[in-house]
């Protein structure tokens, strides 16, 4: 394998590279500093989202089955970028005592999931897609399950295993028939070949129901709530924000790439989903009271808005979405990050405990607001910006109910995001979560999420780099 | 020559606010404000720096001062054309009144570390009093129209913050929400008029907007509404903005009331600085009112004068002396307005202009200056009113002497620098109307009248019984009077027409000696009479008031301005415009929407057995979902 090969595909390398290395720490490390893997991840990890950067030229390989374009090396880097961030976030959790006997299982898993995003990323092939989504899911899964003596984790992790199994099949179903009338997996040739027919929307759907599945689009979203409260906080912001992002990328460059003869029928099928997302999302979002449940659900939402951005299939569209998760990563891990650190140390989860936290942690409840604010989309935080640039290219193909419905769902999720900011700076309480001082990696990690926060909304530099990138049908 | 630096003199100000608002309650308040000080004192430096390369270095082309865009960020590039960028615009005024407001505000810094000493809330003022800087900087370095009105919202809320200062005094609150309210009504008038312009000149950008040779100037018109031109409806909705600020008649009413803040803030903002932001505007904007809405000009120009005599009219009446002073400003405004409004373009033909802004810096120096001494004058007595005091000479030796400065410089006694600028003003006026002109020397009177009514009373007439003996502040507060009074006495040898002209182009001016002499000599009559009346305590104002008793209490109760406008809000707005409109909120309104909320939370405490946590059903749910859209799109919806 030449250089140039090893650049094209730098990152899934390097990951694999760095998920090995953390296994030999592990191995051959000292067994009483188990605690100094944290640190060799950090570093390794630091180093690979530092090398993804390095401009490098786009190619391909294995035949067409691995496809890099400046896009999707683009996608990469944020994917790697919130990972980082997540795995800053969990350094404190996973020096406890009970988890001090499975640091590195962590890290290889989590490095493992991502591997397989960025393959699904740069497939070319349905074969290879259909390898990095499994890669992907499978792992996932048994990070669900990290916390084995709770029963609440252990089943979030069967849950995850069991529905994912179950809408791989159908994908699989769904790619078949595609196969079946075009005789052949490559994306580029599918487009080619694809005439509209009914088994072929057929085939659409069911691939549609697979990627909804992991987008958690109402109604293959069930399995959402029940993880994501299940899982350890860390875990749970892993799985709503990055697995979910990776799992966006790859639907927009499908639908963008392949499936641009049978736009009518996707339109209608995100226009349906959308509306559905959006609103039952909100709808169950309001009644939540634990915090981890309360972002699942309004992650859930937020993906609603996103199809708004993919159903024009313009241009201005893919910039949106991808500016948007990026936004959307900052904005939700600042979210969880507060929510971890406070679950780590005080144990407490529901909103009801975060009466008057703003007078004993007024930092965190800052950040918390911050984050809150930018996902509501009050301006000028980054999340008003990317809900407008959303919407923009909904409205610019014409989707003005459409937008006008994302309006009014915005108006419900501002409500239930207050309620919790109210909880922190206006409601009382007798007994207040303590003041504490998070350790170095939680404030860290917070810090960069809300330098990301406010630097993406204001720096516009950052928005004309992705527009220039992205495309249209 | 790079001037990319200038971006500092806005960064460091906005650095200092951050830390100062985060940090500030941490620190040692003497540190706070020996940052705040510090940080200004930086900019002060470079705001100098930037006029000495400016004017003297590299400013002009041949001769001629141009516009330099030494800094541009495009920060929402929202469509091709549609874009608002953040930058530095450097030309003769805005360089200006970079040294105007870090001269000031650098003064008031020094000052307020005495005068605010021990008060609660000290970092919290200089956290505040560094945004301001940030924001009234930013306002006229501004290189577009949207910037401008950005800046200038921020300056409007860091007014607001300042009047309300002390909080928990329930008039401080009233009087910050009224200047919040009234400016705000204005702005939006302003807001209106931006858009108008701007959707008519396709450009926010002020050097594409002002250049007389540009599309901006020569291609609109066309459209007009009630006999004047599009533009110059967007012009007089600009204007309106400017009235507001400037506290110019009929949206003065705040200004007096914001006194109710610290004195240091009326003497930056509410004197010095802020309030002559409506003359900067209509300065900035200058050829576009000149070329393409000359009416809009005329309304500039006798909204001033009015506003001038207006006021001047009330300051002979009122007795506490900040108030004085304050319509006092609003006169000197009106002043400067007028002589923009009489103005023309273009070398000596745009006189009016020169001498604006040179009242307009010579105005920042003496009147911070008299709003300073007055800030030293009610520490020490612990009182606004006049009627409390008398004979303070013996007390307040600097502050006497500096105060009695400022009051000649505003008399527009030679050799002060009042004395120039107005002269140059009283010139403008004169080429242009013989109305306007006898009005400003009307006004030109009564200012010195009411200023020496103040002067002696205050320092002269009888001692009323102190409760102890008054004394004279400390070092950190006289050193800014005595800088400020020898800017006030000496600013006026500045050649000002060679730095400062409409169009870039120096020229020379000298005193028309045929004006000035019989200014200067009305000014003289005025001081003449307020000392016959206030030298001693005669009873000869209280006969006069008891003589002229309807003229006094309709100037004492500010010709009932105040009143009128409650009326009209109270009265008739509130009445039978808003009491209905808020039934209707309250009932149909909020009816509605309470309904739709009920209905929301209903439907989803109905739809939370979907969240069953059964595996089997979610896979139902999700193969149904499928079958749901096979359905829709394979057999409903393919046409």
């Amino acid at each position: 394998m030449s250089l140039a090969n090893f650049l094209v595909m730098r990152h899934e390398l390097l990951l694999t590279a760095a998920a090995l290395l953390v296994l030999m720490g592990e191995i051959f490390g000292d067994p009483l500093k188990k605690r100094s893997v944290n640190l060799l991840t950090v570093v390794l990890f630091s180093a690979v989202t530092i090398i993804g950067f390095l401009p490098s030229p786009p190619g391909s390989l294995f035949g067409g089955m691995y496809i890099a374009t400046e896009m999707r090396l683009l996608m990469k880097n944020i994917l790697n970028i919130g990972a980082l961030l997540v795995i800053i976030q969990s350094v404190s959790w996973l020096s406890k005592d009970e988890n001090s006997g499975k640091i590195s299982e962590y890290y290889i898993l989590l490095i493992s999931t991502l591997i397989g995003m960025n393959f699904m990323i740069s497939a070319g092939h349905f074969l290879m897609f259909y390898l990095g989504l499994e890669l992907a899911t499978i792992p996932a899964a048994a990070l669900a399950a990290y916390d084995r003596y709770s029963n609440k984790s252990a089943e979030a992790g069967i849950k995850l295993i069991l529905l994912s199994a179950f809408s791989s099949g159908i994908l699989l179903y769904g790619l078949t028939m595609v196969y079946g009338t075009t005789g052949t997996l490559y994306f580029d040739e599918i487009s080619d070949l694809l005439v509209n027919g009914n088994l072929q929307v057929l085939g659409f759907i069911f691939f549609f129901a697979g990627m909804a599945f992991k987008i958690s689009i109402v109604p293959f979203h069930l399995w959402a709530a029940d993880v994501y409260e299940g899982a350890p906080v860390n875990i749970t912001s892993y799985l709503s924000v990055i697995s979910k992002g990776a799992a966006l990328f790859i639907f927009v460059i499908v639908l963008f790439s392949i499936f641009p003869v049978i736009i009518e029928s996707w339109q209608k099928t995100i226009y349906v989903t959308a509306v559905l997302t959006m609103t039952i999302g909100n709808l169950f979002a309001i009644r939540q009271q634990n915090l981890k449940r309360f972002l699942a659900f309004s992650s859930i939402s937020q993906a609603g808005y996103i199809l708004l951005g993919i159903i024009g299939g313009n241009q201005l569209g893919m910039a949106s979405v991808v500016y948007y998760l990026v936004v959307y990563i900052f904005s939700n891990l600042a979210a969880f990050g507060v929510v971890a650190a406070i679950s780590n140390v005080k144990g407490k989860e529901s909103i009801e405990e975060y009466n008057g936290l703003y007078q004993t942690n007024p930092g965190l409840s800052l950040v918390m607001l911050l984050a809150l604010f930018s996902l509501a989309g009050i301006p000028p935080f980054a999340g008003f910006f990317g809900k407008f640039f959303l919407f923009t290219a909904a409205a610019q193909k014409g989707f003005y109910l459409l937008v006008l419905i994302a309006l009014l769902n915005t108006i419900i999720s501002l409500y239930y995001y207050l309620l919790v900011v109210k909880a922190m700076f206006i409601n009382k309480s007798e007994a207040p979560i303590e003041k504490f001082r998070s350790d170095f990696p939680t404030r860290f990690a917070l810090g960069i999420c809300v330098a990301g926060i406010v630097i993406t909304g204001f720096a516009s530099i950052i928005f004309e780099v992705i527009k220039d990138m992205s495309y249209g049908i | 020559m790079n001037f990319n630096y200038t971006l500092w003199i806005l960064a460091v100000p906005f650095l200092m606010f951050i830390l100062l608002g985060l940090a500030g309650h941490k620190l040692k308040p003497g540190l706070s404000g020996l940052l705040g000080t510090g940080g200004l004192a930086v900019i002060t430096v470079l705001s100098y720096i930037t006029a000495y390369l400016y004017f003297f270095r590299t400013g002009a082309t041949e001769g001629v001062y141009t516009k330099i865009s030494a800094f541009n960020y495009t920060w929402l590039q929202l469509t091709d054309k549609l874009h608002i960028d953040i930058g530095v615009l450097l030309d003769p005024i805005s360089v200006m009144m970079l040294v105007v407001i870090t001269t000031v505000s650098l003064m008031v810094h020094i000052y307020s570390l005495g005068y605010m000493k021990g008060e609660r809330g000290f970092e919290r003022f200089f956290a505040f009093l560094s945004l301001f800087s940030f924001s009234m900087l930013g306002l006229v370095v501004a290189t577009n129209i949207f910037q401008m009105y950005i800046f200038w919202e921020l300056v409007g809320i860091s007014s607001y913050i300042l009047i309300g200062f002390y909080y928990e005094k329930p008039s401080a609150v009233r009087a910050s929400k009224k200047a919040f309210i009234v400016t705000r009504f204005a702005d939006l008038g302003f807001l209106i008029g931006i858009l108008i312009l701007s959707f008519n000149t396709r450009t926010f950008d002020f050097i594409t907007l002002t250049d007389p040779a540009g599309p901006a100037i020569t291609q609109t018109g066309g459209a007009a509404f009630l006999g004047l031109s599009v533009i110059t409806w967007s012009m007089i909705l600009v204007y309106m903005g400017g009235v507001g600020k400037s506290a110019m008649f009929p949206f003065h009413i705040w200004l007096p009331d914001a006194m109710e803040g610290p004195t240091p803030v009326s003497a930056l903002i509410h004197a010095a600085t802020m309030v002559v932001a409506g003359v900067y505007l209509v300065a900035r904007m200058f050829p576009i009112y000149f070329f393409a809405a000359p009416a809009a000009l005329e309304v500039v120009a006798y909204i001033g004068a009015f506003s001038s005599l207006f006021a001047a009219v009330i300051a002979c009446t009122q007795t506490d002396i900040k108030r004085v002073l304050a319509y006092s400003t609003m006169s000197q405004i009106g002043y400067m307005m007028l002589a923009l409004g009489v103005s023309g373009y273009g070398g000596h033909d745009g006189l009016g202009f020169m001498a604006s802004m040179f009242h307009l810096s010579t105005h920042a120096m003496f009147k911070a200056l008299l709003f300073l001494c007055a800030g030293a004058i009610i520490h020490a007595v612990h009182s606004n009113f006049m009627t409390d005091m008398g004979g303070l000479r013996r007390y307040l030796p600097v502050t006497h002497l500096t105060f009695l400065i400022a009051c000649l410089t505003i008399a527009g006694i030679p050799p002060m620098s009042g004395f120039f600028s107005k002269d140059e003003i009283l010139v403008a006026a004169f080429h242009h109307s013989w109305f306007l002109f006898g009005v400003e020397y009307a006004v030109a009177g009564l200012t010195a009248f009411y200023m020496f009514r103040l002067y002696f009373s205050i320092f002269w007439g009888n001692e009323t019984h102190y409760h102890h003996t008054p004394h004279e502040a400390p070092a950190t507060m006289t050193i800014p009077l005595i800088i400020l009074a020898a800017g006030s006495a000496f600013a006026g040898f500045i050649p000002f027409s060679r730095l400062i002209t409409s169009d870039g182009v120096p020229f020379e001016t000298e005193i028309e000696w045929a004006v000035a002499i019989p200014s200067v000599l009305i000014g003289l009559a005025g001081i003449a009479v307020a000392f016959l009346m206030y030298s001693r305590r005669s009873g000869i104002p209280d006969r006069l008031a008891a003589k002229f008793k309807y003229a006094y209490k309709w100037s004492y109760n500010k010709f009932y301005i105040d009143e009128i406008y409650l009326f009209i809000t109270r009265g008739i707005i509130f009445r039978y415009i808003s009491q209905p409109v808020a039934w209707f909120d309250r009932h149909i309104v909020d009816g509605t929407m309470n309904s739709i909320a009920a209905v929301t939370q209903y439907i989803s405490f109905r739809i939370r057995r979907f969240q069953s946590g059964q595996l089997q059903k979610y896979a139902f749910v999700f193969v149904s979902g499928a079958v749901l859209l096979i359905v829709l799109l394979v057999y409903l919806w393919n046409q």
